[in-house]
Parts: structure tokens; sequence; C-alpha cells
């Protein structure tokens, strides 16, 4: 038995359609189905709060992390605003976040925590908390994925995740709010005739489910890049919610997976998959990325022999990210 | 009916931190000063536009991002709060402002026409996005004009800056057949900064100047090569430059906004005044002003 403070984990779209327009396609409604099935798995755990990361949240001065108690609001979605509203009221662990943050700092990693009245929560945690947390019954905490951050700080950002919940004697449920493939249609369609943007995104996504379902979290994880050339649209440098998830949950392949449902989604590949932790390992496992505990600045790979001499003072004053 | 016309166009970025420094009662944060050099353009830039009549703002803003075709502002009044994702400590604004829907309509009409991929969009329930609210209070703080808000297609990141100038290309076109068919004169606004490489940390207190500067000196210089270009009156080098400018500097033409408003101009030919040029957390921001009533020919 593990006793490690997360407890599963949850790949989860974050597109409106699943919550507000089911009836519009069939692959719809079996993904509002599958979400209910995630809700009803966390409800029967003893979690004390719902981690989530979120890829529909850009962020620039670090990660952001939300810590507004209650922050209640009408949200509608800036491209899919025809769709309707959503009003909702969330209830967020203050306390969580502000030792998350705490623990961030002693890891040298840039953060900060939210708290404003109408802060603009994003598309993709409103969705999925309102599916999977209908009630509020447990409270969750936000994080933003930073524009500018790549591996190291993502992996950190989750170690100190991690670190927070130990500290704290705290239990929790992990959720990577994310699309598969991402490309969207470039023309308004039927809803029911929505399928995926293109046959490679779709193979891209069955390898990812192959790969998430036999357990390999981190192979999964450490393939990021390679997903992010093939079937991704480059809106940021990176692909990096399963470096997160797989930081989070702990970088291997002792993993189960259940795929509750994988359907396009205006063209993207929208899947529903859960990970609980699995006595043995799944084949294969090859690792051979770093595995930092510390953010020590960027590395400036672009920059002068003497950065690659690798003076810490010096990467200490470059400011942004990537490494 | 006077065929209409655009008076005037101006590239008016959208930083928080101009109008936090500006202390607005509508904004709820409160600066000591700040990033004088763009504020201060802004207000030349509001003295030369006050000089003229016009009827509405046509805003393209790159916060207002659509990953399927271009939407227009279709509500005829919005009056919320308008929270900065990226800086909340900075921009809490309360705003109250009116839609020129009419002309939104004839917009969108023109740009569908064209082939273009558009959507009108009316939820009452939507909230404009910062860029809009950011650029249009720094050049009409008033808020007495009705303004039309054109989002920013995200084409450059699905298929290249080039199909995105292509585009803007159509929609500037579009823009302006409609405001000509309207009757009505009008400013049109690109919101948007040049080079766009932030700092990725901020300082406890956000208008401490000792430490703002451009983030590297190569995107200083693309910036003054787009400005340079400005200033001798040659829009049509600066369109053909922006996918190059766009890669270069991460620049946040990557939204269209300034190929749309050049493209919507006809490419004017005459000296844009430039008002100012400063940075903000790193990234550089110019206001410029293409005046047809006071500088220079038709457009």
């Amino acid at each position: 038995m593990s006793d490690h403070p997360v407890l599963r984990g949850y790949v989860l779209p974050g597109l409106p359609q699943p919550l507000l327009t089911p009836e519009k396609n069939p692959g719809y409604a079996r993904l509002r189905d599958a979400f209910g099935r995630v809700r009803e798995q966390i409800a029967a755990t003893d979690a004390d709060l719902i981690l989530v990361y979120s890829t529909m949240w850009p962020s620039v001065i670090g990660h952001q992390i939300q810590a507004r108690p209650e922050p209640e609001w009408v949200h509608v979605d800036e491209l899919f605003h025809d769709l309707g509203s959503i009003p909702y009221k969330f209830r967020i662990d203050s306390q969580f976040a502000a030792k998350w943050n705490e623990v961030c700092a002693t890891r040298g990693l840039p953060t900060r925590t939210i708290n404003y009245h109408g802060f603009p929560i994003d598309t993709g945690s409103v969705v999925t908390l309102k599916l999977i947390n209908p009630d509020n019954r447990l409270p969750a905490v936000i994080a933003s994925s930073n524009v500018y951050a790549d591996r190291a700080e993502t992996v950190v950002f989750a170690k100190a995740a991690v670190e927070a919940l130990r500290q704290t004697g705290k239990k929790a449920i992990a959720v990577i709010v994310s699309s598969l493939s991402n490309r969207f249609h470039q023309e308004f369609i039927d809803p029911a005739d929505d399928r995926i943007y293109s046959l490679k995104d779709h193979e891209w996504n069955l390898k990812m489910l192959e790969f998430l379902e036999a357990g390999r979290l981190e192979d999964v994880s450490q393939l990021s890049r390679q997903i992010q050339r093939e079937a991704r649209v480059r809106k940021v440098v990176n692909f990096k919610p399963f470096w997160w998830l797989a930081s989070v949950m702990g970088p291997h392949n002792f993993y189960k997976g259940t795929v509750f449902g994988y359907e396009p989604v205006f063209g993207a590949g929208a899947a529903v998959v859960g990970l609980d932790r699995a006595a043995q390992q799944a084949r294969d496992l090859e690792f051979d990325e770093e595995d930092p505990e510390v953010y020590a600045g960027e590395r400036n790979v672009l920059d002068t022999t003497e950065t690659l001499s690798g003076q810490a003072g010096d990467l200490e004053e470059a400011p942004g990210a990537g490494e | 009916m006077e065929k209409g016309k655009i008076v005037a166009g101006a590239l008016a970025p959208h930083p928080p931190h101009l109008v936090y420094a500006e202390n607005p009662p509508q904004n709820e944060p409160r600066a000591e000063c700040g990033w004088e050099t763009l504020r201060w353009g802004y207000e030349r830039l509001r003295k030369s536009l006050s000089k003229i009549d016009y009827d509405a703002i046509v805003v393209f803003s790159p916060h207002w991002q659509t990953y399927v075709g271009t939407h227009f502002l279709g509500v005829e009044s919005f009056n919320s709060l308008s929270v900065d994702p990226i800086f909340p400590n900075l921009f809490r604004y309360h705003y109250n402002l009116k839609v020129d829907v009419p002309l939104a309509q004839a917009m969108e009409k023109e740009a569908r026409d064209a082939g273009l991929v558009t959507k009108m969009m009316t939820n009452p329930d939507f909230r404009v996005d910062y860029g809009t609210i950011i650029s249009c209070h720094m050049t009409r703080p008033e808020w007495d004009k009705p303004i039309v808000s054109i989002s920013s297609q995200r084409s450059t990141h699905y298929f290249s800056q080039d199909v995105t100038q292509g585009l803007m290309l159509k929609l500037g076109r579009a823009t302006r057949k409609a405001i000509e068919a309207s009757g009505k004169r009008v400013v049109l606004l690109s919101s948007n900064s040049l080079s766009h490489r932030h700092f990725t940390s901020e300082g406890d207190i956000p208008e401490d100047m000792s430490r703002e500067h451009i983030y590297h000196h190569g995107q200083y210089l693309w910036d003054m090569q787009m400005i340079e270009l400005m200033k001798a009156g040659k829009s049509k080098e600066i369109f053909e430059l922006i996918p190059d400018f766009t890669e270069q500097t991460i620049a946040e033409t990557d939204s269209g906004a300034l190929s749309w408003m050049l493209a919507a101009m006809d490419f004017p030919t005459f000296p844009a005044e430039v008002h100012a040029y400063g940075t903000v957390i790193g990234t550089g921001n110019a206001v410029a002003e293409w005046n047809f009533e006071t500088m220079g020919g038709d457009a």
C-alpha cells in the first residue's frame, strides 16, 4: 500500500461541450458520462482536496495558484461563447495554496497565489470542477501553466505540491486539464459531424492512450516533447501536463490506467483517463530525463561560453524561461 | 449618406501597467507612478485625436483569442469587472462600455463575404477582454464613443504568420469597406506590443522603474527597425517584415492586429507620428498615430 499523498490521477479535457451541450453529439454525452464515473471514483476515496493543473490557464510571472476561498462568477468561453454561460462557485483550499506557494519558494521556483474577486478562472478548470465535483464536496486548488516554463520548472512545481501535501498531512486527487491533440476545425461545424482534426492527431492520441492504459505514465511524460511536435498546436513552449502529473504522482510506470472516454471535441482529442497505483510496473521502462529537486534558473543554452561554464550567479541573474 | 472613412489609426498597446499607473477611478489597485514615457505618449495621442471628429473606435485585440475564425462583439453594452489573468495585482477594472453593433455586424458580413470564417458574439454574460479595455481606456478614457472589438484568430499558431498576413489583408479590406458604407468616421486601434518577451519576475513595487528595460538588445534593434519604417511612411514594408519580426522577437504582431490595421488603412505612405516608445516588463511598446485628417491623405 503506497503512502504517497496523491491517491489517484486523472487526465481530463477542458472544452465546454460535454458540460453545456452534451445532447449535440453522442460523443459529448459519453464524455460527460465518463466525467461522472470519475466523480464517483473520487467520491469513494478519502482525499482531502483536488489539485488541478490547467493548461488552459496561462501565466507569465511564474506559476500562479488560485487561493480565493470561494471564487464566484458567470463564466463565458471566449471561443465557444454561443454555447452558453457557466455560473460557478467553488471551494478553494486557501491554506494549502499558501503552503504550496511557500514550498515553491524554498525550491527556488517563482510562484504566487491569486486571491481577487472576479479573477478569470479558465474554462478548463471551470468545466472539470463542475463535472467532477459539482457540489464542492472536496475543496480544490487550481494552478496555472507558466508559458515560459519548461520541464525543470514543471517538475519542481509538482514536487513542491507533494512536499506541501506531506507537510500538511493531506491526501489529494491530481488532475491535469488538457486535450491530447488540440487542433480545432478551422470552420464552424455541425457538432453532429465532429471528428478528430486529422488522422495523424488521432493516431498520436491512440498511442498516448495505449501507454496510459498500460500505466506507463512516465513514458508518456518523456514523450512530451515529441507529442508537442506531432500533435499539438504550438501555443506554448512545450507540452507540459504529463511532466506535472508524472512528477506529482511519482515518475515511474507503476500504474494501472483506465480510459473512461475518448472523443473528438471540435477536432481536438478529448480523453478522460484515470491512473491508479499498481503493484507491478509496466514493461519498457526507460528513463533518461533529469529529476531536478530545485529550480536553479534558466540555462541560457544559446548564450556565451561563460554561461556554459555553469556559474550559478550568471544563471540566476538571467530572468526568463526555458531549459 | 456621406461616405464613411477611417480618420485615424493608432498602434495602441495594452500593457495593464499603463492603466495601473494612471490611477483611474475604474481600476482598484493604486500606483505611485510608472511607465511615464508611454503614458505621456498616450497623452499626445489623445490630444491629437481630440482635434478631429469621429463616431466610433474599432479595436483589434490580441487578448480575445479565437482559435476558430474572427469574432466581433455584438451586444449593445457591457458593464462588468475585468481582472487581468497575468497581472491581477495591477488591473481590476470596472468597465461600462457601448458597442456599435450595426457597424460590427457590417464588418462581420463584409469579412464573411470575403471568405473569412466569422462569428458575432451575442452572449450578454461575455467578459470583454482586457486588451480591448486597456487600449480604449488609454486612447479615450471618457468612454463616450461606441466601440467595435475584433478578436484575434490564432492562425499564426495554427499555420504561420504568412497565413495570418493573408487573412488580415482580407479582414482589413472588409473593415474598410464596412466603414465606408456606414457613413461613419472611425478611429482604428491596433492593440499590441512590438517585441513581446517578458521578464518572468516582478518587483515588490511593480512601478519600480529601476527594473524596467528591454528584455534583449536584439528585440530593441528590431523594434527600432519597425519604428523607423513607421516614421518613414513605409507601411507596406512593415507589413512585409511582420513575419520575420514576429519570429525574431516573439512579437505580439502574431495576433494580426497591426497587419489588419495597415491593410484597413490601405497602407498609408505618409509618416506616422510616433508618440512614444517604452518597455513594459521587458516588452517593447510604441504609441504611433496615422492621422488622415491632420497628417496625410485619404485613408
